[in-house]
């Protein structure tokens, strides 16, 4: 089962907030992390409301409204959300005051601290009572998410569903989670992640939503065909294995495939399984890379969705995340697969 | 056509009991697992009374016949004993494997580590193996790992209906196919974090929870950790075993209120019961019993009764919280009363709203007080509500094998 997806939203460290523009320019940072432009969110969410806001939850009503606004949908059947690490910001408040031996907290941040605040403050604000659900596992999150508003396609008990990948990064998260290897140890810039060739990605944060419909309707960006996790793989064959069960399922082989967007982050521990597939399996095809724009986050496969669906859209491919150069054939079918330190891989297939 | 859905095991842990057999023992004697606070260090330890897993962390590395001390959260030692003993109970550990996932529920995660390391995280590298077990996901993998799991497996946090919530997609999952075998539940431990939390928003009883009852005055926190098995019923015929109920119908509901409270008239919480029933097919008057989210706050309880009123109309079926038994199991709380709630199932009787002195003026019916044994009951509605007013119900149904 299908779903046509029909409106977007997305705030990244690219000028993306606007759906009628894909790409105009690029941004280029040098930067221990990307950070998101934020759009000014008083258009979006009334400013008493937003000043209790943390930055995740103004990032995720605010795309979820132009997703909306970009279907032409005013309620959706189902709100689902897919955050790797909820509210970092509010969390930090929290434990930051707890190690200050404060006892007396205020409840807000830990209100906000729950992952499903933001599926649920964008029900409150568009007055949804339909089905509402938030998935919190890595590189997982948006995958799970988007499979469940598949899933309910099937059951034909939706006829549209939001569907949102949210995370964030603070100074103070990425100090830490540096500790334990994930991330560059210099700031770097963004546009040449692949030449420092040293371990450790290029941390980002973004908020991408969709509004998924169960059939065609105008304006329809492409059709999300098909998602598939699969966890820690003992070797590449399996990778290989899993990558071609998805395609034969959905009635493809490799070659049919017009663009495979691959999740290189920069960290040369693990940027060897994309090296692998891109110079077997994948040789033949347009190979695109996108996260030097967006930087390494749990829900970071929203950027690329958004990527497939107007690469479909406009049938052009930006030249800045081009990594090979094959010819150019009309563009419509999409393969976007990515993993997370060879633990958490994702599959996910957009058509025209 | 959808497939059927069964539950073949059953794993809880819980301040009642460390395995299913010790807690089917407490809930026979009207046991309560609320007490004094003895291993989580917190300010608040003299002020409210917590349903506690008596065992030390250490403890339960043992329970789980772990030999590596590893950077284990207790969240996780609590899951992977309980999903341990569904996984076993289901004698799935004997069977050839068919397509199966794990859906587990969390919210605090492994944050029992990182209130503690979070100085050093800051500061120094002494503590950088607990980095990576902050997260939710973390315990779900782990779980995974050890019960060998690799379909499908997520991880669901929608504060306390979560539980029920993974329990609602591993049965969606196998009725359209997606999964032959799916191990659903949620775990959670105390933590600093939201004791103080719950505290700052000045919803603890200072007493061992009242639900339903007039002087109810807040929640007592519990921790534990409980999965099921849910198997198609193709799958649940394979080598023998006992099926002991079957899931009938779930239902979600958002109530597009507040962040953390219910709209005084329980609006969220009738549209998951009537989403729950029409799944099932079912008629409101079929329902014998009815486990309640019933945490003891004075708002929850009364818009929980007050939609159970008016679903039910002249016929109320039995009513009770048993959150008095097992205090609040934040994450863990869905899965953990859907197991109390197939109990009576199996055990022919309806658990007791331990605590109710002075039932609620504003009500028309009264919870039940004893222990009922001997009573026949066929189709059980299990509750369970969420900070976003975020609400599920989940049907279950004796197995007539």
């Amino acid at each position: 089962m299908a779903a046509y997806i029909n409106g977007i939203g997305l705030i990244s460290p690219q000028h993306t907030t606007d759906p009628a523009l894909f790409l105009p320019d690029v941004m280029e940072y040098t930067a221990d992390f990307l950070q998101v432009i934020n759009p000014n969110y008083k258009e979006y969410i009334h400013p008493l409301a937003a000043r209790r806001m943390s930055k995740l939850i103004k990032m995720g009503i605010t795309s979820a409204k132009i997703a909306m606004a970009d279907a032409g949908c005013q309620m959706p059947d189902a709100i689902i959300t897919g955050t790797g690490l909820g509210s970092v910001e509010d969390t930090e408040k929290i434990l930051t005051s707890m190690n200050a031996g404060e006892q007396l907290m205020n409840p807000t941040p830990f209100i906000q601290s729950t992952y499903n605040t933001i599926s649920s403050q964008i029900a409150i604000t568009l007055q949804c009572h339909n089905y509402n659900t938030t998935y919190v596992h890595r590189s997982f999150s948006f995958e799970s998410a988007l499979q469940d508003a598949l899933l309910q396609c099937e059951e034909k008990v939706i006829k549209t569903a939001l569907v949102g990948g949210i995370d964030e990064m603070t100074d103070n998260h990425l100090l830490i989670t540096r500790r334990a290897g994930h991330w560059k140890m210099q700031p770097v810039n963004n546009l040449k992640l692949l030449s420092y060739q040293t371990p450790g990605a290029l941390a980002g944060e973004g908020s991408a939503f969709f509004l998924l419909r169960d059939r065609h309707s105008p304006g329809d960006y492409g059709v999300l065909r098909d998602v598939k996790t699969f966890f820690r793989p003992k070797n590449l064959r399996i990778t290989e294995q899993e990558i071609s069960t998805f395609l034969s399922v959905n009635n493809l082989t490799v070659s049919q495939l017009d663009a495979v967007i691959l999740g290189y982050n920069g960290d040369i521990l693990f940027d060897t399984v994309y090296d692998q597939l891109g110079s077997g399996i994948f040789s033949n095809q347009q190979q695109i890379w996108y996260k030097h724009l967006c930087g390494e986050y749990y829900t970071s496969t929203g950027f690329a969705v958004w990527l497939a669906a107007n690469i479909l859209k406009h049938q052009y491919i930006p030249a800045a995340v081009k990594f090979n150069n094959q010819p150019v054939n009309p563009l419509r079918q999409i393969l976007l697969y990515n993993q997370y330190r060879n633990t958490n891989h994702s599959l996910i297939l957009i058509s025209r | 056509m959808a497939k059927q859905v069964v539950i073949t095991g059953i794993g809880i842990l819980s301040s009642i009991g460390k395995n299913l057999p010790e807690t089917i023992e407490s809930l026979l004697a009207s046991r309560s697992g609320i007490g004094t606070l003895k291993h989580l260090n917190s300010p608040h330890q003299d002020e409210f009374p917590f349903a506690e897993v008596p065992y030390s962390n250490q403890d339960l590395l043992d329970i789980a016949r772990l030999t590596d001390p590893s950077n284990y959260s207790r969240n996780t030692l609590l899951g992977m004993i309980a999903a341990g003993e569904a996984f076993q109970h289901a004698r799935l550990d004997r069977l050839p494997r068919l397509k199966t996932g794990l859906i587990s529920a969390t919210t605090v995660g492994g944050m029992d580590r990182c209130e503690l390391y979070f100085n050093d995280f800051l500061t120094n590298n002494s503590k950088n193996q607990y980095i990576d077990v902050y997260d939710c996901a973390d315990s779900t993998e782990r779980i995974a790992n050890i019960l060998n799991i690799r379909d499908y497996l997520t991880t669901i946090s929608t504060a306390c209906s979560s539980a029920a919530n993974a329990i609602l997609l591993g049965a969606r999952m196998i009725r359209r196919g997606r999964l032959d075998r799916v191990v659903a539940g949620g775990t959670e431990a105390l933590t600093s974090f939201h004791v103080n939390g719950f505290s700052a928003l000045k919803i603890l009883d200072k007493m061992p929870c009242r639900p339903f009852d007039a002087n109810r005055n807040g929640i007592t926190l519990g921790e534990g950790a409980a999965y099921l098995i849910l198997e198609s019923e193709e799958a649940a015929r394979e080598g023998d075993r006992e099926i002991f109920a079957e899931l009938a119908g779930y239902g979600n509901a958002c109530e597009a209120y507040h962040q953390t409270a219910s709209t005084p008239d329980g609006k969220g919480a009738l549209l998951a019961m009537e989403r729950a029933l029409n799944v099932s097919g079912l008629d409101p008057s079929a329902i014998d019993y009815i486990n309640a989210h019933g945490t003891g706050t004075d708002n929850n309880d009364i818009a929980e009764g007050l939609a159970i009123e008016r679903l039910f109309g002249e016929k109320i079926p039995f009513v009770s919280s048993t959150k008095p038994f097992t205090g609040h199991m934040t994450s863990a709380a869905g899965s953990a009363e859907a197991i109390l709630s197939i109990l009576c199932l199996t055990h022919r009787m309806i658990l007791p709203n331990l605590n109710l002195k002075t039932p609620m003026p504003e009500l028309h019916f009264t919870p039940v007080t004893e222990l009922r044994k001997n009573t026949d009951v066929s189709l059980v509605m299990s509750n369970s509500f969420g900070f976003g007013g975020n609400n599920t119900s989940l049907i279950f149904r004796k197995s007539t094998d």
